[in-house]
């Protein structure tokens, strides 16, 4: 096995075992007037501080939904969920950048609302477009860039609001495959980035692509649907930086598809 | 030992660079004469044949000249005889009642607009109430702004406010209203609460829908004060151009009321090119929902 350095995560149990965890729900349920079944029923989730995990789900499972529960814009309707540092940045699979600012206006906003003084906005803001390699592209509108040039200004925002949780619903799906892959090894790289630099970044990524969760998380968790539970959980142990075409990926990615297709046809 | 599949960082910003490259190709620009003959051209042919056919019925003499005059007769009550009725005092008068009467339902729309902005109650209270009264003619009020207020400057505004204020403020309400659900839990997210999300977030989003309704009630502020001063016609109120299109009924001076008509048309038209349409445009390029 070939190590680099450079591109290395922070191994699992070294930094992460030391902190409290990014985020832990304990029987966390979520049900909607008017609706029977529950979409969220007893959710215990773990998330390690610095802990990359997917959580993965047919439609209908609730995976959108617990981020929002996560994020704090719903409240569960039992059970508890507690956030490490009381906030989680999000980010959705439309870009969701405010057309009447630049890319760098988007990233201050966010530097604004956390209260950062004035005269520090500007250059942070610099800084995180140049995370995602955008610092040629910090005086475009939204509307001069490209979907996947979209989504690393939408990162670069959830960088700047300097939380130690990030949620992600699904954040490539709108992408080309191309590009996807190339923002499946940016968001990587800005994970370890994060690690290196001892500020372990959390994050929960939500995707119904199975080979995209292997790809990604150091954890699979599989959501059932109507009612949504934690069906079951994988630990991918393939190091980092791993490719979707990977025959290790490839291999667990299809014992995960066989788990959500079984998963889907009790409805039938 | 395999072959690391990992792409190194550099290659990695070689890669996106060329996506970027590939994904962001300009768009050409139109070029700005060729702008000029699509947008400005096709307007003022149609409004020059137009011109030619007036002239054609009056110098076929379908109507006497006193019901139909020709573009000439008009030119001359306009012109010609500037001074003698006074249209250049008139103009003055109708523009500073437009500028102050207009000015303060910008003013009066913008403060209930912000307001049902605010609250989504006070918003659901006021809009079909404000609906209503855009869609009543503001003319129906001038009996009324007179008998409350005799013939003076507050019955003139008072009817431009009832015409205009609805529009100012729907647009602006219609603006917050249609704000889509994703920004505002984006702005949440980002720790937009109370009065910053309003500032940061829901007012930037509906500026486009508030200029139209700018532009909407610029229009029925216009439309107000010409109805306004044709009824409300005394010496003491001094002159404006409906008091003009008055005065040139009574006379039986149809190429006066013909001036007088292409005088408000004119400048309805003209306050909106110079102020709301490229106002309009600038908002709509940078947002990327019209092509440069």
């Amino acid at each position: 096995m070939t190590t680099s350095e450079t591109l290395q995560p922070a191994a699992p149990g070294s930094l992460a075992t030391r902190l409290p965890p990014a985020v832990q729900l304990s029987g966390v349920c979520k049900s909607f007037a008017g609706t029977a079944t529950p979409v969220l029923d007893e959710i215990d989730l773990e998330v390690a501080a610095g802990e990359l995990i997917c959580v993965l789900g047919a439609s209908g499972c609730g995976k959108s939904t617990l981020l929002n529960l996560i994020a704090g814009l719903d409240r569960p309707s039992a059970g508890r969920i507690s956030v490490d540092g009381g906030h989680a940045a999000l980010m959705f699979q439309e870009s969701a950048l405010f057309p009447w600012l630049t890319a760098a206006g988007n990233v201050e906003l966010a530097l604004r609302l956390r209260k950062v003084p004035k005269g520090e906005r500007r250059e942070e803001a610099r800084r995180l477009l140049s995370l995602v390699r955008l610092d040629g592209a910090a005086d475009k509108r939204v509307h001069e860039l490209s979907g996947g040039m979209r989504q690393r200004v939408a990162m670069a925002r959830a960088l700047a609001q300097n939380s130690s949780v990030l949620l992600m619903d699904e954040p490539f799906a709108a992408l080309d495959a191309i590009t996807r892959d190339v923002l499946h090894e940016e968001l990587v790289a800005l994970w370890e980035g994060n690690a290196r630099a001892g500020r372990p970044l959390a994050i929960v990524f939500v995707t119904h692509n199975v080979r995209e969760a292997v790809r990604l998380g150091q954890r699979v968790v599989l959501l059932s649907s109507r009612p949504g539970r934690v069906a079951r959980e994988w630990t991918v142990d393939m190091p980092q930086p791993r490719r979707i075409e990977d025959a290790g990926v490839a291999g667990l990615a299809a014992q995960i598809t066989a788990e959500l297709r079984k998963e889907i046809s009790r409805h039938a | 030992m395999p072959e690391p599949l990992t792409t190194a960082p550099r290659e990695l910003a070689a890669l996106e660079a060329g996506l970027d490259a590939l994904e962001t190709a300009r768009e050409p620009r139109i070029r700005s004469l060729r702008n000029l003959r699509r947008s400005v051209l096709p307007p003022v042919l149609a409004a020059a044949a137009l011109l030619g056919v007036w002239n054609l019925l009056v110098l076929a003499r379908i109507k006497p000249g006193w019901v139909l005059p020709g573009p000439g007769d008009v030119y001359d009550a306009l012109v010609g005889d500037w001074s003698q009725y006074g249209i250049g005092a008139a103009l003055w008068g109708s523009i500073s009642r437009a500028v102050i009467g207009f000015g303060a339902s910008l003013l009066l729309g913008t403060l209930i607009g912000l307001a049902a902005a605010w609250s989504r109650t006070l918003r659901a209270a006021v809009a079909p109430l404000l609906s209503g009264l855009q869609n009543l003619p503001s003319v129906a009020w001038v009996p009324i702004a007179i008998m409350w207020f005799g013939i003076t400057p507050t019955t003139i505004y008072t009817v431009m406010l009832l015409g205009a204020v609805p529009s100012i403020a729907i647009g602006l309400i219609d603006g917050v209203d249609q704000v889509p659900p994703l920004y505002r839990r984006v702005g949440g997210n980002l720790g937009a609460r109370g009065l910053a999300l309003v500032r940061r977030v829901l007012l930037p989003a509906a500026l486009p829908a508030y200029v139209s309704g700018l532009k909407q009630g610029w229009a029925f502020a216009w439309r107000s004060l010409m109805a306004a001063e044709l009824i409300a016609v005394s010496p003491t109120l001094g002159p404006g151009i409906g008091q003009t299109l008055e005065l040139a009924r009574e006379n039986q001076d149809m190429a006066l009321a013909f001036a007088a008509v292409l005088l408000i048309l004119a400048l309805g038209i003209l306050v909106n090119l110079v102020a709301f349409a490229p106002l309009e445009r600038r908002l709509r390029r940078l947002r990327g929902l019209e092509r440069a």
